[in-house]
């Protein structure tokens, strides 16, 4: 299996599931990132604490790749397609308020608490993007 | 001002799993949903282990009327399998899958400084804004 990361995986996923304990046990409110980054962006009574999430999301990796390991890049590679990189964002915004979750909301918090919505939502968006994974595959776009 | 300083902390929390998952890298996302060729599964041990760090937490807490910080316990409302949650989720599915992408990732990618992240986010809030504009 190409790049298989099993223990930094699971390690990582361990400590996305405490920060949404945290969360939900302090604030008594759901860590799903798609519908704090609405609130961020809209005037809700929110903004101000759902941005400041948003902010640690940001200065959480800089820690680590700054204090805890320095010289060491953040591994990212990316398309430098605008072709892909807008419809995909806006495709991302639109369709996770539309379903009401993403990845953390429903793939994490909604599975958690064994909704079945969620497991639906998650199936779902699961398969639409190995399809559309397999599709740029097969024009080539993706290797 | 609490559950300000604890939205922050989280967040860092956040970022740190997610960075440390490789999560934050659109080409390992991408090679989990490749099942066809060099498929990866890591992703599936990001959202494992987050998921029973989170539900025996979760069914413990649950029933408790306010939380630690004095606020309102907020889940969401049951509601029906409908067309919103179907259309929205496959909508979804599919622009993860043009850029390997998801809001939380795309957030901390920030950290990368790569500028097209930043052309992402604003794609991403105007199908956001666009969303809350056209659909109740």
């Amino acid at each position: 299996m190409h790049n298989f990361t099993p223990v930094s995986a699971l390690i990582g996923g361990v400590i996305i599931g405490l920060s949404v304990v945290l969360y939900f046990y302090t604030t008594g409110r759901l860590a799903g990132i798609s519908g704090i980054f609405e609130n961020a962006i809209s005037n809700t009574s929110l903004r101000l604490s759902n941005t400041l999430f948003l902010i640690g999301l940001v200065i959480g990796p800089l820690l680590i790749y700054n204090i805890i390991l320095p010289n060491n890049p953040i591994a990212f590679e990316i398309t430098n397609s605008y072709l892909l990189i807008i419809p995909g964002g806006f495709l991302v915004g639109f369709g996770t308020r539309l379903g009401g979750g993403c990845t953390s909301g429903h793939g994490i918090c909604g599975i958690g608490r064994l909704s079945v919505n969620s497991m639906i939502a998650t199936a779902l968006f699961v398969a639409t993007g190995i399809i559309t994974v397999f599709v740029l595959q097969q024009l080539g776009v993706y290797l | 001002m609490n559950d300000k300083i604890i939205s922050l902390i989280s967040g860092v929390i956040f970022g740190i799993g997610l960075v440390i998952s490789g999560m934050t890298n659109p080409e390992k996302v991408l090679g989990f949903l490749s099942i066809t060729h060099n498929w990866d599964a890591s992703l599936i041990f990001v959202m494992g282990g987050a998921i029973l760090a989170f539900a025996p937490f979760f069914f413990l807490l649950k029933n408790k009327e306010v939380s630690a910080l004095g606020a309102k316990i907020e889940l969401p409302e049951k509601q029906n399998i409908d067309n919103k949650l179907l259309i929205g989720s496959a909508l979804f599915g599919v622009g993860w899958g043009l850029v390997g992408l998801c809001p939380g990732p795309a957030i901390a990618a920030i950290a990368t400084f790569d500028p097209i992240v930043i052309v992402f986010l604003v794609s991403m809030a105007a199908g956001v804004l666009a969303k809350k504009n056209i659909i109740k």
